[in-house]
C-alpha cells in the first residue's frame, strides 16, 4: 500500500494529485462520493437531531397531546437517575473486559492456527463459527441448553469439578452474558491477529533464531510490535460492536436479575418501549453521544495510527 | 494460508540435506503433536455449544430436558418439521432485508471507496474519518426518535426501512474495506488504461472492478453477516410485516412447557445459512476482517 501512497513506482509516474486540480477534475473526484456521503447524512445524522429535539420534550407514547417543550427537565432526570450511571457503568465494565478477553484469547488461539498441525483447516473452521452463529441465537441456546441450572451441559461438564447445578443466570448473571460476548468475539479478534501473524516477514524470525533467541523472547520483541495495529484494529472494532451488545442481554437475563446486566442498549429500550418515554430515552441519548464522542476522539486517534501504518508501509 | 507456506516452518519441517541431532529433532516434534493436541481441544471446546445445539435439535422434546444430559438418543425431524412450516415470511423478510442492503452497501460504497482512494478528493482522509466516526455513534441512542421518524414517514414496520438502515449500518465499514482493496490496484494498470484513453467510468468498471471483485464479495459476506443477524432495529421497528429470522427465534420460545429441543431447532435453522456461507468463504472472511492487509 504504501507504493500506492506515494507513488513510488518502477516507471515514472504522470502526476496523479496536481497541486491545482481545475474545477471540473475537482467535481469529477467529488461526484462518485456524494451518493454515500448524502445517504450516510441522512440516514444516520438526522435521527440524533431529532433526538436532539425530543430531549428538550416531554413526550410519552402512552399519554395523548403529543410532545411539548420541558426544558431541561429530562437531562436533569439523567444526571439525577442511578439507573442511568449503573446501566453507562454496567456497559463500561462488559464492553473493556469482553473485549480484552476476547483479545487475549485471540492472540492464543491466532499463535496457535499459525503453526502446521494436522487438521488445521478444520480447527480454524471450528474456531470462527461462534463469529457466525446468530446473537439471538446464541444468546437463546447459551441461556437454555448450555446454561440451565437443571438440564445445561456446563453444569453436567462441571460436575467432576464439584460443581452441582448452579444457577448460572441468577447467580452469575454478568459474568454469563459476558462469557457469551467473549465466545462470539473471539473469533473475530483471532481472524484479524492471525492476519498480522501470517503477514509478519518471515527472515527477521529466521534472523532471531539464528541469533539464539528463545521462542518467547522473539514473540515478545519482534511478533508483539509487529501485532500491534492489528490488535489495536481488533480492539476498536470489537468495542464499536460490544458497546452496543443488546441481544444477549435482552435474550439470556432480560436485564436482570434486577438491574444486574441492564447495559445503556437495555436501558434505552426499556425506557422506550416499557416506560413509553421517548423524551427522556432521547436525553439518555443524547448523554451517552456525548460520552461516546469524547471516547471515539481517543480511539480516533488510534485509527489514525493505524492509518500511518497502514500507509507508511512500516 | 500462503503466507505461512512461503515462510517456510520455523518449527520442523523434514530438511534432507541438514538432518538435526535426533533427540533436538525429537523433541520438536512431540513439541509440535502437544501443540495439534491443545489446537484441537481448544478448537472443540469452542465449537461445543454450537454442537451442543444442533444435536438438541434433533431429539424428541422429552429428551431435551434431562438430567444428566443425553447424548444417545433416537434423532427425530419433527422440531424442524414444525420450524419450517412457521418461518415463511420471517425467511423471506431476512433474504430481502440481507440482500438488499448489501446490494446498497456495493452501489454506494464502490464509488465512494473509488473516491477515497485511487482518484481522492481533497479532503478525503476527512471523508473516511467521518464515515468511520458514524459508526461509533450508537444508534441505540436514537430508538426512540428514530420510530416516530419511521412511524411518519410510513416505513414502519416495513422491509424497506431494514433495508435503509442496514445499509447505513454497513456502509461505513464496508467503503472502508473496499477503500483498502482498491489501494492494492497497481498504479501501472490505471495508467496504462489511461493512455489507451479510458474515462473513469471505463476505468473502473474494466480495470478496478475485476481487480477488487475477491474484496467486494469478502465485504459483502461480512454485510450479510450484520445484516442477517441483526436483532435490535428488527425488535423495535418491525412487527409482522418485516419481522426477520431472529424475531421469529425469539417468538419460538414460548411462555410454558418444554421447548428446548424446538429452540434448537429454530436456532439452528435460523443460523445455518450464515455459517455455511462463512464456512465456504473462510478465506475471504479473513481477508475482510483484516481490511486487506494480508495479500
Amino acid at each position: 500500500m504504501a507504493v500506492v501512497e506515494t507513488g513510488a513506482g518502477p516507471t515514472p509516474k504522470v502526476e496523479v494529485r496536481p497541486r491545482t486540480v481545475d474545477r471540473r477534475e475537482r467535481w469529477q473526484r467529488r461526484l462518485p462520493l456524494l451518493p454515500a456521503l448524502i445517504y450516510v447524512v441522512i440516514v444516520t445524522q438526522i435521527p440524533f437531531v431529532v433526538t436532539l429535539w425530543y430531549s428538550f420534550q416531554s413526550y410519552f407514547w402512552d399519554v395523548p397531546g403529543g410532545a411539548h417543550f420541558n426544558g431541561v427537565s429530562n437531562y436533569k432526570t439523567v444526571f439525577t437517575n442511578p439507573a442511568f450511571r449503573s446501566a453507562l457503568w454496567r456497559s463500561v465494565i462488559m464492553t473493556v473486559i469482553a473485549v480484552i478477553v476476547a483479545m487475549i484469547l485471540g492472540v492464543a488461539f491466532a499463535v496457535l492456527l499459525d503453526r502446521k498441525f494436522l487438521g488445521r483447516g478444520v480447527i480454524r473452521t471450528l474456531i470462527i463459527t461462534p463469529f457466525l452463529v446468530m446473537p439471538a441465537a446464541a444468546a437463546l441456546v447459551w441461556a437454555g441448553p448450555m446454561l440451565d441450572p437443571s438440564f445445561g451441559l456446563l453444569n453436567y461438564l462441571l460436575e467432576p469439578f464439584g460443581i452441582h447445578h448452579v444457577a448460572w443466570l441468577s447467580t452469575h448473571a454478568l459474568g454469563s452474558v459476558i462469557v457469551v460476548m467473549i465466545w462470539q468475539w473471539t473469533p473475530f479478534m483471532t481472524l484479524i491477529v492471525l492476519a498480522g501473524l501470517q503477514s509478519q516477514p518471515s527472515d527477521t524470525l529466521e534472523a532471531a533464531k539464528v541469533d539464539g533467541a528463545g521462542a518467547l523472547a522473539t514473540f515478545r520483541e519482534l511478533t508483539l510490535p509487529h501485532l500491534r495495529p492489528y490488535i489495536e484494529l481488533g480492539i476498536l472494532l470489537g468495542s464499536i460492536y460490544l458497546v452496543n451488545v443488546f441481544d444477549a442481554v435482552r435474550l439470556m437475563t432480560n436485564g436482570g436479575p434486577g438491574t444486574a446486566t441492564t447495559n445503556l442498549p437495555f436501558y434505552l429500550y426499556q425506557q422506550v418501549n416499557n416506560a413509553f418515554d421517548v423524551g427522556g430515552a432521547a436525553a439518555t441519548g443524547v448523554v451517552t453521544v456525548i460520552l461516546t464522542i469524547i471516547v471515539a476522539t481517543f480511539a480516533l486517534r488510534m485509527f489514525a495510527r493505524v492509518f500511518q501504518f497502514e500507509e507508511g508501509g512500516v | 494460508m500462503t503466507a505461512t507456506a512461503l515462510r517456510g516452518d520455523p518449527g520442523g519441517r523434514p530438511d534432507r540435506t541438514a538432518l538435526p541431532p535426533r533427540p533436538h529433532r525429537f523433541r520438536e516434534m512431540s513439541g509440535q503433536a502437544g501443540w495439534a493436541v491443545l489446537a484441537w481441544v481448544v478448537g472443540i471446546a469452542f465449537f461445543l455449544p454450537v454442537l451442543w445445539m444442533v444435536l438438541t435439535a434433533f431429539k424428541p422434546e422429552s429428551a431435551a430436558e434431562t438430567w444428566p444430559p443425553k447424548f444417545v438418543f433416537s434423532p427425530t425431524l419433527s422440531e424442524f418439521r414444525l420450524v419450517f412450516s412457521g418461518m415463511g415470511p420471517f425467511l423471506t423478510h431476512s433474504v430481502i432485508a440481507t440482500l438488499g442492503s448489501t446490494i446498497l452497501v456495493l452501489l454506494l460504497g464502490v464509488p465512494a471507496a473509488y473516491a477515497l482512494s485511487v482518484h481522492p478528493v481533497k479532503h478525503w482522509r476527512d471523508g473516511l474519518f467521518f464515515f468511520i466516526s458514524t459508526k461509533m455513534l450508537p444508534i441505540v441512542a436514537a430508538i426512540g426518535p428514530l420510530y416516530v421518524i419511521a412511524l411518519h414517514v410510513h416505513l414502519l414496520d416495513s422491509i424497506w426501512l431494514l433495508i435503509i438502515l442496514y445499509a447505513a449500518m454497513n456502509l461505513p465499514l464496508a467503503i472502508w474495506m473496499i477503500r483498502s482493496f482498491m489501494l492494492e490496484v497497481p498504479r501501472e494498470l490505471l495508467e496504462a488504461a489511461r493512455l489507451d484513453g479510458a474515462g473513469r467510468i471505463r476505468e473502473i468498471t474494466g480495470v478496478i472492478l475485476p481487480i477488487v471483485s475477491p474484496g467486494l464479495v469478502s465485504t459483502a459476506l461480512i454485510c450479510v453477516i450484520f445484516a442477517w443477524n441483526e436483532l435490535f432495529l428488527a425488535i423495535n421497528l418491525t412487527v409482522t410485516n418485516a419481522a426477520t429470522m431472529p424475531m421469529f427465534l425469539i417468538s419460538s420460545v414460548p411462555q410454558e412447557g418444554l421447548y428446548i429441543a424446538h429452540l434448537s431447532a429454530a436456532a439452528t435453522v435460523a443460523s445455518v445459512p450464515v455459517i455455511l456461507v462463512g464456512w465456504i468463504a473462510q478465506r475471504s472472511l479473513v481477508r475482510g476482517l483484516s481490511m486487506g492487509a494480508i495479500k
